[in-house]
């Protein structure tokens, strides 16, 4: 909302500098996004009203023209001007040199200086909205009304200081002028001074003329009326037109700008009817018929339905109440009576109206926000006398006021104790109620122990409810900085162990160390990324948006496949030749089966990692490595490096996935739960994301189903032993079926046996076919003392002899 | 041969020697100097065996001679030998130093995600005040983000937090799922499981329906924090709010608090710190106020805790929320929230 200084200036004196004010009323929780001085920077002696005198057109050229300004005092000045707009007899803004103004060719502030012009000296100009900072129209020239004085300083005539003020939904009350007066008042100690409300009551009785009936009490709680005949409607006064468009609304006619600087002074919405285009002077308010329509002022044809609440007359509606006026009554050159409406609607249906028809209005926006009843007869009183004073004409006598439910005013008790348990400040109730009092609140009888307060919200107040909320009141008033500051005393509840967030801290560090970099990506996907990533086939159907921003994020990820592989494209476009390793920690999403009843997703804990290009950095000292590219066995590497890290032992066979490339895929094994899946990517899949060139590896786990191996297996230490340790190399020829796992459970089985690593497999000429060879070192220690040479060598010879009963292994020669 | 005869020639050869000796410049120079005089042909080996000639009772001074020659030529020969050896790998060195300007064997080290890093910042931070980590999930119920948080259905509070809806519908035609809008619903989670006191930071992602631009993001990360017990006040939501800011952005910080609007809290708050950059004294980043919107806060609303079953008349406390990527930016120097979710490595490696 925009509130003009001078404008609120008519209800309260300003005591300090617009900017402190500004300040104050931010740190109240009225908060000022920017103080607009309009035309203060606009030299006295250098920016004049001036008066278009006449417009001849320019020797050299079709668009420009020059105009001849009066300023006054016998002044005269032609200057060349390149508005279209610019004619004899208009009153505009004259900028004489010097005069520091926005430059548009420049585009910083400048002092005019002298021109030629394609051959004709000007000196001043006429200035744009653009030129002077009141707007971003350059094309024309600022037209002023006809009574401006010619030669007045334009700061003087046009000059303001302008609020720009946010308000929060529950205080309706600063969305006008007098709302913000009573907050300046309570912060800067000063009173405000309520408009007059009184105006002669020519007319006959009201009720002669009008019938006004609620037919839905529970809709509209209040509805007050006057009319006004011999009204002339026209333009409105200046200091109206200049009110509303310092608030930003553009005037339109003397009897609707009335309408709307009312509501923008008191916050009641009002709104005036063509009296004789309502039929059988009769209004009803009642819920609209099933199909009725109306024709609204914007000119659209809204399809009404109940319980959408309606203005009507003895036949068709009139208005959509709260929201919009109709076309059939609106107000227009022809008009001499007026029936104005100032009523008080429930906002929860106004708000379902406006939001049903798409219809945004002031007025919707402040029923839906629970404006007081008791605003109603007072704006409305205000607005008869200032048509009265703006577009002449007699009032009736009397106004109409139906209030079929009366709600009474708001009444907190307040006590000093609650203060002091809310805020940590023991203030004294004299203080507490000098500060409600300047708010407005009025202390009412109270019937009760020791100093407590009972206190009666002012009538623009909605937001006041319990005690609490007069607690906010003392406390911001005061201001939050005054209040004082202690740190937490008490308690600190007992730990509470949360595995899931400690694993996946964890999990992080141990990626991040193993070289890999986090991702974070959307929860949010697209139809085509899900059906490029195959995640539709596999039985799963995601949760999808109702109200998708865009068709990109339309459904919850069910698994993190299809952003791992878009950031990997993402990334390999822009670092073509870089080895990716990347992982990323979220969760994915998926429906659980429960018919209508709302059951949320279960939101499963899921890692991704992935690596695809070089496997090493470029490096002088890597010339042989150069051209090899990432594959399965170093997600692996990762994917076991972790898994060690985090104190979980697992086992891998080899599993079929449809995304990922058949006998280079494995399942990972914690005892005989499966938590997740190791492979290369199928290239099918891949090329689907522009993703060409170098295998992709993969590993996902499922964090969840981990944890639960993880709490079962808590690392253990082991003795190191005191013995040394002897390693033999041994080679194998197997049967190519027979797997590294099961030779190494053989060998393992053997007592002395400490650690057995793979260290080379061949396949080739001299394996025979359907055979390969691979070479193991052996660790072998005794507990009990050093293993001499002899003792080796019978175990290996041993181990031998296993590994050829049960796997028909050979060693080879 | 005299005794005379035989010291004497002893004590020339052994001049002559060790002469030589100093004149040597290189090891095989060395060696061939070792063969002739120590070798078993070489002229000291020589002269000691002509002694033989000498009668045996003649013998002893000259034999004396002999082993002193011997000994000093041997020990000479050791020294030598070292200064030589080590000339000679000073040379090789030198011959083949290193440019120790190249790059090393490359050493792969990975980065966290700049959201993880400043979650973790502001939980630890919490963590020295007793807050404990708390998860809760993403995909909520309407009760739970707006109506347990005094927010009612049609209320203008809601207009605060555009909201992305589940498409799925219950028996009476309303839609009960949404992408929670903040982290608060977990207040209500937790309060409802929870005997006070309370004290809990949750972490986590948060949805809106927005348009993107450099500020605003659609899908973000907030941390809420919650502590309700007996005698908790405004003044220990400053205090812990304040103690926050030292911890994450430094001991001189000061903050500052003004009145603002959540409907679940009353009083509410935002806190704002003085700029860490000009240090108050303004520039782009403050929007040269001097001063920076970190966080709304706010005691609870009495509504919330009677939800759930707490006594507001017992027990009060204080509930706070703030933006992480916000967090992140002020304290990197980032200027575009999108570059959180986009993964550009380019990005991504810098923290
Ligand atoms: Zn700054």
């Amino acid at each position: 909302m925009q509130v003009p200084l001078s404008w609120l200036k008519k209800y309260v004196p300003i005591t300090l500098p617009p900017r402190e004010l500004a300040h104050r009323l931010t740190m109240a929780g009225v908060e000022v996004t920017a103080v607009h001085e309009q035309g203060t920077q606009w030299e006295r002696d250098k920016v004049l009203v001036g008066h278009v005198l006449k417009v001849e057109p320019h020797p050299n050229a079709d668009r420009l023209r020059l105009p001849t300004v009066d300023l006054g005092k016998g002044e005269q000045v032609t200057v060349v001007c390149g508005a279209p707009n610019v004619a004899a007899g208009q009153k505009i803004i004259f900028a004489k040199e010097g005069a520091r103004l926005f430059n548009t060719h420049s585009s910083r502030v400048e002092p005019l200086r002298p021109a030629n012009i394609r051959g004709v000296r000007s000196v001043g100009m006429v200035c744009s909205a653009l030129e002077l900072d009141l707007g971003q129209d350059q094309e024309g020239i600022v037209v002023l009304p006809d009574d401006a004085p010619i030669g007045a300083p334009a700061a003087d005539y046009l000059g303001d200081i302008i609020f720009e003020i946010e308000t929060t939904p529950n205080r309706p009350d600063c969305l006008c002028v007098l709302g913000i007066a009573h907050e300046v008042a309570a912060l800067t100690g000063q009173k405000v001074t309520e408009p007059d409300l009184s105006y002669p009551e020519d007319g006959d009785p009201i009720v002669k003329h009008v019938a006004i009936e609620i037919a839905d009490p529970d809709l509209c709680h209040r509805y007050t009326a006057s009319l006004i005949t011999g009204v002339k409607v026209g333009p409105s006064p200046k200091w109206l037109q200049d009110a509303l468009a310092k608030s930003g609304q553009r005037p339109i006619n003397n009897v609707v700008d009335v309408t709307n600087y009312v509501m923008l002074e008191y916050n009641q919405p009002l709104h005036a009817f063509d009296f004789d285009k309502v039929k059988e002077r009769h209004i009803i308010v009642r819920q609209a018929r099933p199909g009725e329509e109306l024709v609204t002022l914007d000119g659209a044809t809204r399809k009404l339905s109940p319980p959408m609440l309606v203005i009507a007359d003895a036949h068709d509606a009139v208005g959509l109440a709260g929201v919009m006026g109709g076309a059939n009554t609106e107000v227009s050159g022809y008009t001499t009576a007026i029936l104005l409406e100032s009523a008080n609607f429930e906002p929860i249906n106004t708000r379902r109206t406006s939001a049903a028809l798409k219809l945004s209005t002031g007025a919707a926006y402040r029923f839906e926000r629970a404006i007081r009843a008791e605003l109603a007869p007072l704006a409305l009183r205000r607005a008869t006398q200032l048509i009265l004073q703006v577009a002449g004409g007699k009032a009736a006598k009397g106004i109409v006021d139906l209030q079929p439910r009366r709600n009474p005013p708001p009444v907190v008790r307040l006590t000093r104790c609650r203060v002091k348990q809310v805020l940590g400040a023991d203030l004294s109730m004299s203080k507490v109620q000098s500060v409600l009092v300047s708010l407005g609140f009025t202390p009412t009888k109270a019937e009760g122990h020791g100093d407590d307060l009972v206190l009666e919200a002012p009538f623009w107040r909605s937001d006041i409810a319990i005690e609490d909320d007069l607690v906010e009141e003392i406390a911001r008033i005061i201001g939050y900085d005054e209040m004082p500051t202690t740190s937490l005393s008490g308690h600190i509840p007992h730990h509470v162990p949360q595995p899931m967030w400690d694993l996946k801290q964890k999990a992080r560090d141990l990626l991040a160390a193993a070289g890999m970099h986090e991702a974070i990506s959307y929860s949010l996907t697209s139809h085509e990324t899900l059906e490029r990533a195959e995640v539709f086939g596999n039985d799963i159907q995601p949760l999808a948006i109702a109200n998708p921003m865009s068709a990109q994020f339309q459904y919850l990820r069910p698994n993190l496949r299809g952003s791992m592989f878009e950031t990997l494209a993402a990334n390999w476009r822009t670092s073509p030749r870089d080895g990716l390793r990347l992982f990323e920690i979220g969760r994915a999403y998926l429906p659980r089966q429960a018919g209508h009843k709302a059951t949320l997703p279960d939101e499963r804990e899921t890692l991704i990692a992935a690596f695809a290009g070089r496997r090493f950095p470029l490096s002088w000292l890597a010339k042989e490595q150069a051209g090899q590219d990432m594959s399965f066995f170093d997600a692996k590497g990762v994917l076991e490096s972790l898994l060690s890290g985090l104190g979980v032992e697992t086992r891998y066979e080899p599993a079929e996935d449809s995304a990922l490339l058949t006998g280079r895929a494995a399942r990972i094994l914690c005892g005989d739960q499966a938590v997740g899946a190791v492979g290369e990517v199928h290239p099918r899949i891949l090329e689907r994301f522009d993703l060409t060139g170098a295998p992709v590896a993969i590993f996902e786990i499922d964090l969840a189903k981990l944890l639960e191996a993880a709490a079962r297996t808590e690392k253990r230490y082991s003795t190191a032993g005191r013995f040394p340790e002897s390693a033999r190399d041994i080679a194998l020829v197997v049967s190519a079926d027979v797997s590294s796992e099961s030779i190494e459970a053989v060998i393992k089985r053997h007592k002395m046996v400490r650690r057995i690593t793979p260290f080379d497999v061949f396949v080739g000429s001299s394996v025979a076919a359907g055979k390969r060879s691979i070479a193991y070192q052996i660790v072998f220690q005794s507990p009990k003392d050093t293993l001499t040479a002899e003792q080796v060598s019978r175990a290996l010879e041993d181990i031998l002899r296993q590994l050829q009963r049960e796997l028909g292994a050979e060693m080879r020669v | 041969m005299t005794t005379k005869d035989a010291t004497s020639n002893l004590r020339e050869l052994q001049a002559q020697a060790m002469s030589e000796l100093g004149a040597l410049r290189d090891l095989s120079h060395l060696e061939e100097w070792r063969v002739s005089y120590l070798g078993r042909k070489g002229k000291l080996t020589q002269t000691l065996r002509s002694l033989g000639e000498i009668p045996p009772e003649q013998r002893r001074e000259a034999g004396m001679a002999g082993n002193e020659a011997k000994q000093a030529l041997e020990i000479a020969y050791g020294l030598r030998l070292k200064e030589l050896e080590e000339a000679a790998l000073a040379a090789k060195l030198q011959q083949e130093r290193l440019d120790i300007t190249l790059p090393g064997w490359p050493v792969l080290s990975g980065s966290l995600h700049p959201t993880t890093s400043i979650v973790r910042e502001v939980c630890a931070a919490f963590a020295t005040m007793g807050f404990q980590v708390v998860e809760g999930p993403e995909v909520e119920l309407d009760g739970y983000n707006f109506e347990k948080l005094n927010i009612p259905k049609d209320h203008p509070a809601r207009d605060m937090w555009n909201t992305l809806w589940v498409d799925h519908t219950d028996a009476n035609g309303g839609r009960p799922m949404l992408l929670r809008t903040h982290t608060s619903p977990m207040q209500a989670r937790i309060m409802e499981k929870t005997k006070p006191p309370v004290r809990v930071v949750v972490p986590g992602k948060c949805y809106r329906y927005e348009a993107t631009d450099a500020t605003h993001e659609w899908h973000f990360t907030q941390v809420e924090g919650l502590a309700v017990d007996k005698g908790i006040t405004l003044a220990d939501l400053k205090g812990t709010l304040y103690e926050f800011a030292r911890i994450l952005f430094g001991q001189d910080r000061k903050v500052r608090f003004r009145c603002d609007y959540f409907p679940f809290v009353e009083p509410g708050a935002e806190m704002s710190m003085d700029c860490f950059l000009c240090e108050g004294k303004g520039c782009r980043v403050c929007k040269h106020t001097g001063w920076i919107e970190i966080l709304g806060a706010g005691m609870v609303h009495p509504k919330v805790l009677e939800g759930v079953g707490y006594d507001s008349n017992t027990y009060t406390g204080f509930a706070f929320g703030m933006g992480m990527e916000r967090m992140a930016m002020l304290k990197h120097g980032i200027e575009d929230i999108r570059l959180f979710y986009a993964n550009d490595l380019r990005f991504l490696k810098q923290f």
